[in-house]
């Protein structure tokens, strides 16, 4: 086993980046995210890679789509502001079906918002924040381990399906140290014929593109896009499940709200609840088999989110609302307390009996 | 014995452009540039929102659609991971000088070692002939009909001049293409602006003074002598910047 | 077992980096740890905070709202979480820049001048080390050996002067 190192989220993201091949980053500086274009700014130069700062959120994620178009590795963080600018690019790159890793350490907004965590981008990265029929593989961690380990998913699964991911993360889990296992350093081998190195005068060229004039080709375009995002919406789905075999009552969290919520389960239980926790780790796919499953155990669900409620509707259409879904949250930067979230779970069980 | 063929550079695909409209010639400009350097096999070229929006059905090499004013920020994406291979990247003006000016200053001022063939041609083409940066005063267009009053719409940019005050770039030339002397300097500042980037000397851009007959509402024959009476005289050919020039 | 220790000053006392030595005597002890800062423009002079649990358990969320443990390095900060520490919890205070004594009697607080033991040893930026080896000797929730060998972890190999300095600064809180 490698050893244990104490790291920051951000810094946790761009050193297991680098170590799945990325060697091409570009960014613009936007707290509580800028840590990893420090690291990158530090890193790259050493190991014959790419940083460059960019003009803008809008040129950086362009670069981007350049990098990506050539077959290698790339990848831009912000935090929510700066991906709200992102957004243009994030929907060519997704029509264009190139393979790429943003990174939104979310703060709170909307407009400039604070700088304090936040989780209110959920819509945005699950929904497709920019224009047109699109999905992106939304990735969100609950720990500096899971910051790195789901940094590399991120890109083997963006390669394999060639569609870009996105990391969800948090102001806090940027910014939070715990100890971490770095991943191996791997090479990324996936074949990429489609990319635009040059023909060599070998081949007929290579045209990266979202751009299809005849609407029966750009319908075939989208149906052949869903066709694969079926796919990884069958094979690609990832959660935990902590207390839910017996549980009546099951709360729903993700990356730092799912924290949270895992002190105010273990509160309820001492004090004779029986609630469960399940925590999407895949944002999109989201996990809505296990829900579903869980309706038919639980009578009733709490979605404890960092946002006015946005992930709580994927909560009610994964349950097709059969039971009661509740919402406990803070905003605009706030956190929720355990506390808190164990009151709303008394509240839910005082509501079903 | 061979008198007159089609550049290697170039598909098989009939271009769309308008009757009268200089874009064929400059397509060509850039593919016999491609060919005499033999650099078709490395180079990957990106395409702008506009009416040479699909010239990545044209050119023969590898190409990227980019989004609108993006190509500047792609193409630096692309020349940085691959350092041998040549970018190149072909902008109208509302693409490169109004919504993608900040990619163009910011890859001029890191003399991103890309080359730029941007075609000014004073109007939206693409959209039907809207007011463009680069309109002239007085020019009416769709979205300035009444004659682009400096005092509402502003002046015209002049996009050579500007970038030939940054530090950056390596070489900046204004052409036009509008009779066979002006096409004769366009093909040799073109092709010098490839060499450059062949030469790892960094960032070109070659404006050319194109025409739409089209929008402009004029006959072929008329828009170039509109290039030669209204369009030169506000957008003077020359060289604007050469550090190699420079250096002598 | 889990102890929440909250770090509390003003930005440039070392705050966070007293915060990181702990996380990481923790992390050579075994412990689950987590290091949560503020940040943000709070930092630049205003009151910098950071929250360390050391955990036999998975730590679940890393925010320390109601701490075992506070390091108070100024009276703001003193007077922002004396309330929050938890029933039988613990304050060290820095006595140099905090005049106040303790208002809470349900608490153990001890204090301990480590501003002016820093300046008069002629290390003024290392109060921190003097006030985290003090809270390890109150506490007891690493051990001074491990703490001392963590902080060969923490301090750069290049920099064995400023290890040297730090370790002198831990041991003269602990056996204040």
């Amino acid at each position: 086993m490698a050893e244990k190192v104490l790291m920051k989220g951000n810094e946790a993201i761009a050193e297991a980046a680098i170590r799945a091949g990325c060697m091409h980053y570009f960014g613009y500086p936007i707290t509580p995210q800028t840590e990893i274009a420090a690291y990158m700014a530090k890193r790259m130069p050493k190991i014959g890679g790419v940083f460059l700062q960019a003009e803008s959120e809008v040129s950086a994620i362009n670069m981007v789509y350049g990098v990506a178009a050539a077959g290698f590795r790339v990848m831009t963080s912000s935090s929510s502001p700066g991906v709200s600018l992102k957004q243009e690019g994030i929907s060519y790159i997704a029509g264009a079906d190139l393979p790429a890793l943003i990174v939104n350490v979310q703060r709170g907004g909307p407009g400039l918002g604070g700088i304090q965590p936040s989780q209110s981008d959920y819509f945005q990265a699950t929904k497709g924040g920019g224009h047109g029929d699109y999905r992106l593989i939304v990735l969100a961690p609950a720990s500096v381990q899971e910051m790195a380990d789901l940094t590399v998913k991120a890109f083997d699964l963006a390669d394999k399906y060639r569609v870009p991911a996105m990391l969800l993360a948090d102001g806090t889990m940027g910014q939070m140290m715990e100890p971490v296992e770095l991943p191996e350093p791997q090479n990324s081998n996936v074949e990429k014929p489609w990319a635009v190195r040059g023909t060599n005068n070998q081949r007929k060229h290579n045209v990266v593109n979202s751009l299809y004039l005849k609407p029966e080709i750009l319908e075939q375009t989208n149906f052949e896009r869903f066709e694969r995002y079926k796919k990884i919406e069958e094979n690609e789905c990832i959660y935990e499940e902590f207390m839910m075999d017996d549980a009546e009552y099951c709360v729903v969290a993700f990356g730092i709200a799912a924290r949270i919520s895992k002190n105010a389960v273990i509160e309820a239980r001492k004090q004779g609840i029986k609630v469960g926790l399940i925590r999407p780790i895949t944002l999109w796919p989201f996990p809505k088999a296990p829900l579903a499953k869980a309706a038919k155990q639980v009578k009733g669900f709490v979605s404890v989110e960092l946002s006015m409620g946005q992930m709580i509707e994927d909560v009610k259409l994964a349950v097709n609302c059969s039971k009661p879904v509740n919402l406990c949250n803070r905003v605009g930067g706030m956190i929720p307390s355990p506390e808190q979230v164990l009151e709303s779970i008394k509240n839910l069980v005082k509501e079903a009996e | 014995m061979i008198v007159f063929q089609k550049p290697k550079a170039l598909t098989d695909a009939p271009f769309h452009y308008c009757p009268g409209c200089t874009h064929g010639i400059i397509h060509r400009l850039v593919a016999e540039a491609i060919d005499e350097l033999g650099i078709e096999g490395k180079t990957v070229g990106v395409a702008p929102v506009g009416c040479a929006v699909m010239a990545y059905d044209y050119f023969a090499c590898d190409m990227v659609e980019a989004a609108h004013g993006r190509a500047p920020a792609i193409a630096t994406g692309l020349k940085r991971c691959m350092p041998e291979n040549i970018v190149f990247t072909y902008q109208g003006d509302g693409d490169l000088a109004s919504i993608g000016m900040a990619e163009t200053v910011h890859a001029a001022a890191r003399n991103e070692n890309i080359t730029i063939i941007f075609v000014n041609n004073a109007i939206y083409g693409m959209t039907g002939g809207q007011m463009a940066p680069t309109s002239l005063p007085g020019q009416v267009t769709q979205t300035s009909p009444y004659g682009r009053d400096t005092k509402t719409a502003g002046f015209p940019i002049k996009v050579s001049e500007m970038l030939a005050t940054l530090e950056g770039p390596q070489y900046i030339e204004r052409v036009a293409v509008n009779n066979v002397k002006n096409i004769k300097n366009a093909k040799k500042a073109i092709l010098k602006a490839f060499k450059n980037q062949t030469e790892n000397k960094g960032f070109s851009l070659i404006e050319i003074i194109s025409t739409c007959p089209t929008n402009w509402g004029m006959t072929p024959s008329k828009a170039l002598e509109w290039v030669d009476e209204k369009m030169i005289p506000h957008y003077p050919l020359g060289v604007y910047r050469d550090k190699d020039k420079e250096a002598e | 077992m889990t102890t929440q220790i909250l770090i509390a000053g003003f930005g440039g006392q070392g705050v966070l980096f007293a915060g990181k030595c702990l996380a990481y005597e923790g992390l050579f002890e075994e412990k689950q740890v987590s290091w949560l800062p503020s940040y943000g423009p709070e930092m630049r002079g205003g009151t910098a905070s950071c929250g360390v649990i050391l955990s036999d358990e998975p730590v679940g969320s890393p925010i320390v709202s109601n701490p075992d443990i506070l390091l108070a390095m100024n009276l703001p900060s003193f007077d922002k979480y004396e309330s929050q520490i938890v029933k039988g919890g613990k304050a060290i205070v820095d006595s140099t820049l905090i005049e106040r004594k303790a208002e809470r009697s349900d608490i153990d607080a001890f204090y301990i001048p480590a501003t002016k033991m820093a300046a008069e040893a002629g290390v003024p930026t290392l109060a921190n080390m003097i006030m985290l080896g003090k809270m390890i000797k109150e506490s007891g929730v690493v051990s001074i050996d491990n703490a001392v060998e963590a902080m060969k972890k923490v301090v750069s190999a290049k920099r064995a002067d400023l290890l040297e300095a730090n370790v002198k600064a831990l041991m003269a809180g602990y056996n204040y």
